[in-house]
């Protein structure tokens, strides 16, 4: 065990793929000698050379599909975006060529080996174009997995899980707790699973749902909660592609409420999916509305960055309302 | 570090690359006989009719399914025909190992490598045994035993993955090289520039083949680029570039090798601009009536490749009118045959619905075919392809 920040435990598990397997490179925009923009590839050209640990010019579309091709190769590629921000010029490489590979191809071709890693979220005064949240966009593309952590220890494991993972997968890390979050990190290969969400806290009055940077948020919303006397369940969703769908619902059977939070706009937002899957499954359980705290259906603010996300204050409002309905 | 090689001058001076003009090598004139000073192509007799054969196998098919989709047998087809040269010289000059990532119109290099009129055919028509499940339109072939790639309609995003498969393929220290085919159209995509771009700047072993030829659907050349072609482009990314007759399939054939030897012997991606002409229309969708003249047509009609090859194969007495027939007679009732055989095999099964989205299917989506599978039971009439795999289910 070793404490380590976010990025510090990315940083570890990119070492532990790369000294593990020669087919692993890292590449994208200053990722080389520089070690990216926010450091997570540090000292990974100087360990393993800069055959597998590059800089690749300016163009996103192309790192893509340059990692596409790679994977399909039969490498490894961990594809680095340096801002989730900037992943839409990769959007065609993503939505029609690593999700669909394996299917349009009946199987004989397949880029199960790529992870793009992209940091997002705001909360660090980066305004319309350094605070996006993308997840949505891609949830509705079959064929891609999704990825968020929420701590130094999880985004380890994570991580190692979907670079070993057999499906394109998207990692996005909540900028914002790179050097915030703080952390026992192992110091061996370890995988936490994909497609599982976790219950971090148990409770029976009402299920509180986020991923990322935001279960920070929900703990201290539930903190407050539960000062009322409020019993809160936490999960943290983990995986948004393809989602654990039985672990909400048997949470919502027990508690009867539901509260989902995400910093990115309402609209559309994978919140009104989970919604739409969990009224659908537990109907005749529900006790209130499913409450969504999310964004508004705003491009993402400078000054007025408090305003617009989804911060403890207004989570807390969101499980009171949802108890007292 | 902003440097630059170039001298420095002291009022405004404009530059056009007009002083570069970049020639057009050909070897093969259209009566069969080489151009005076040609050097005569190193390609022995066996390969030359590997290569002939793939050429006459390519026209008969297209030939046949454009017919089978005019009669409504089909629901879509694209034909190779006048770009036969352009794509079966440039596959014959590579190892079979080497890797292909084709844009939708090389059907010939996968005649070439001996994909069989049995799995063309059932591609075509998305029967149970077509190797991509009957998820695909007509024309995207792939094949894995062939080093083909799966084809993509998304124009383009073939390139950047060839640049990323080849170097792939030089980090494993494989002696082998990855060419990628597309049109001058699809030349315009983002996704060209950043392949072409990072191919130069990582040194990786790709062959980028431009077939110009000179329609995008119904755009003509001179509204798609200003330049002359693509191939001034490569100097842009300081890479090799050779532009070929790409209806003479000698040429074509000694210009890949070529450039394979840059790529493979030396990591020096390369362009080579094939410049040609497609006789056929874009796909059976397509009406070139409405774009293009018959006049046209016709003076590209006279540099026929295939024509071109055959007269010279008889000059070298290794092909005669005898053989000719022959091998059009064979394979026009193979063609056929197989037809017939493939249009009866029944579709894919039910579970290549959800199978291969990911490497499992996931329990969202296995719900929902469980969903499918109820609701079909219901209705088994209604769903004649499927019907009976749902038999016997609760």
């Amino acid at each position: 065990m070793t404490q380590m920040n976010m990025l510090q435990a990315i940083n570890n598990a990119l070492d532990t793929a790369m000294a593990a397997d020669e087919r692993v490179l890292c590449f994208g925009e200053d990722v080389g000698v520089f070690g990216g923009v926010f450091r997570a590839t540090s000292n990974l050209q100087q360990k393993y050379g800069k055959a597998r640990c590059f800089n690749t010019p300016l163009v996103e579309q192309g790192i893509i599909g340059f990692a596409n091709g790679l994977a399909a190769q039969g490498s490894v590629p961990v594809a680095e975006i340096q801002f989730a921000d900037y992943i839409f010029p990769a959007f065609d490489q993503i939505v029609n060529e690593s999700a669909k590979f394996r299917y349009r191809s009946g199987n004989l071709f397949n880029v199960g080996g790529l992870t793009i890693r992209a940091p997002y979220g705001g909360g660090i005064a980066g305004g319309l174009y350094h605070s996006q949240s993308p997840e949505a966009y891609f949830a509705h593309t079959p064929g891609l997995k999704i990825v968020v952590p929420r701590n130094p220890h999880q985004a380890k494991g994570l991580l190692l899980a979907a670079i070993h993972d057999q499906n394109p997968t998207l990692f996005f890390e909540p900028k914002r707790l790179y050097r915030a979050s703080v952390g026992d990190v192992p110091d061996e290969d370890y995988r936490l699973p994909l497609g599982e969400a976790e219950v971090l806290k148990e409770g029976t009055d009402v299920t509180v749902l986020g991923w990322g940077a935001q279960m920070e948020v929900i703990e201290q919303a539930v903190e407050a909660a539960e000062k009322d006397g409020i019993s809160c369940e936490v999960i943290d969703l983990r995986t948004i592609l393809p989602w654990d769908v039985e672990t909400v619902a048997n949470s919502v059977f027990k508690t009867g409420r539901l509260v989902v939070t995400h910093e990115a706009p309402l609209t559309g937002g994978f919140a009104g999916e989970i919604a739409a899957t969990i009224q659908e499954r537990c109907f005749l359980y529900l006790e209130s509305p499913i409450a969504r705290v999310t964004g508004m259906d705003t491009p993402f603010p400078l000054v007025l960055e408090k305003e617009h996300l989804p911060n403890h204050l207004k989570v807390c409002e969101a499980i009171r309302s949802s108890v007292e309905f | 570090m902003t440097t630059t090689k170039g001298k420095v001058v002291y009022s405004p001076v404009f530059t056009d690359g007009a002083e570069f003009r970049i020639p057009t090598f050909k070897l093969l004139k259209q009566d069969g006989s080489l151009y005076k000073g040609a050097k005569a192509p190193d390609l022995n007799k066996d390969k030359a009719l590997r290569i002939y054969r793939a050429m006459v196998t390519t026209r008969i098919l297209d030939e046949r399914m454009l017919a089978a989709q005019r009669q409504g047998r089909l629901s879509f087809y694209m034909q190779c025909t006048g770009e036969e040269a352009a794509v079966i010289g440039s596959a014959a000059a590579l190892d079979d190992a080497d890797m292909i990532m084709a844009q939708y119109r090389e059907q010939g290099a996968l005649a070439y490598r001996g994909f069989s009129i049995d799995e063309f055919m059932n591609q075509l028509f998305g029967n149970e045994r077509d190797y991509g499940k009957g998820r695909q339109m007509p024309v995207h072939y792939g094949s894995s035993k062939l080093n083909y790639m799966t084809i993509s309609s998304p124009l383009a995003t073939q390139i950047p993955q060839a640049t990323g498969y080849a170097y792939g393929q030089k980090l494993k220290g494989e002696k082998h090289c990855t060419i990628t085919y597309f049109g001058e159209g699809a030349a315009s995509e983002g996704d060209f520039h950043a392949a072409l771009n990072m191919a130069a700047v990582h040194r990786v072993p790709v062959i980028f083949l431009c077939r110009n030829n000179g329609y995008a659907i119904s755009t003509p050349a001179a509204e798609q680029f200003a330049a002359d072609g693509v191939a001034p482009r490569a100097y842009g990314y300081k890479m090799d570039v050779i532009r070929v007759d790409g209806n003479d399939i000698l040429a074509m054939h000694e210009a890949t090798k070529a450039a394979r030897s840059l790529a493979v012997g030396h990591n020096r991606p390369v362009l080579i601009e094939a410049m040609t002409y497609r006789l056929a229309a874009h796909s059976s969708s397509d009406d070139p009536s409405g774009y293009r003249s018959k006049d046209e047509e016709a003076v590209w009609r006279e540099k026929d490749p295939i024509l071109r090859m055959r007269l010279w194969l008889e000059k070298k007495k290794w092909w005669s009118e005898n053989d000719e027939k022959q091998l059009q007679e064979n394979m026009r009732r193979e063609v056929l045959e197989t037809m017939k055989r493939a249009q009866k095999l029944p579709p894919p099964p039910l579970d290549t619905l959800v199978s291969d989205v990911y490497d499992e299917v996931p329990p969202v989506l296995a719900g929902q075919f469980e969903k499918l599978k109820a609701h079909i039971r219901r209705h088994p009439d209604d769903y004649p392809k499927s019907a009976e795999h749902v038999k016997g289910g609760a």
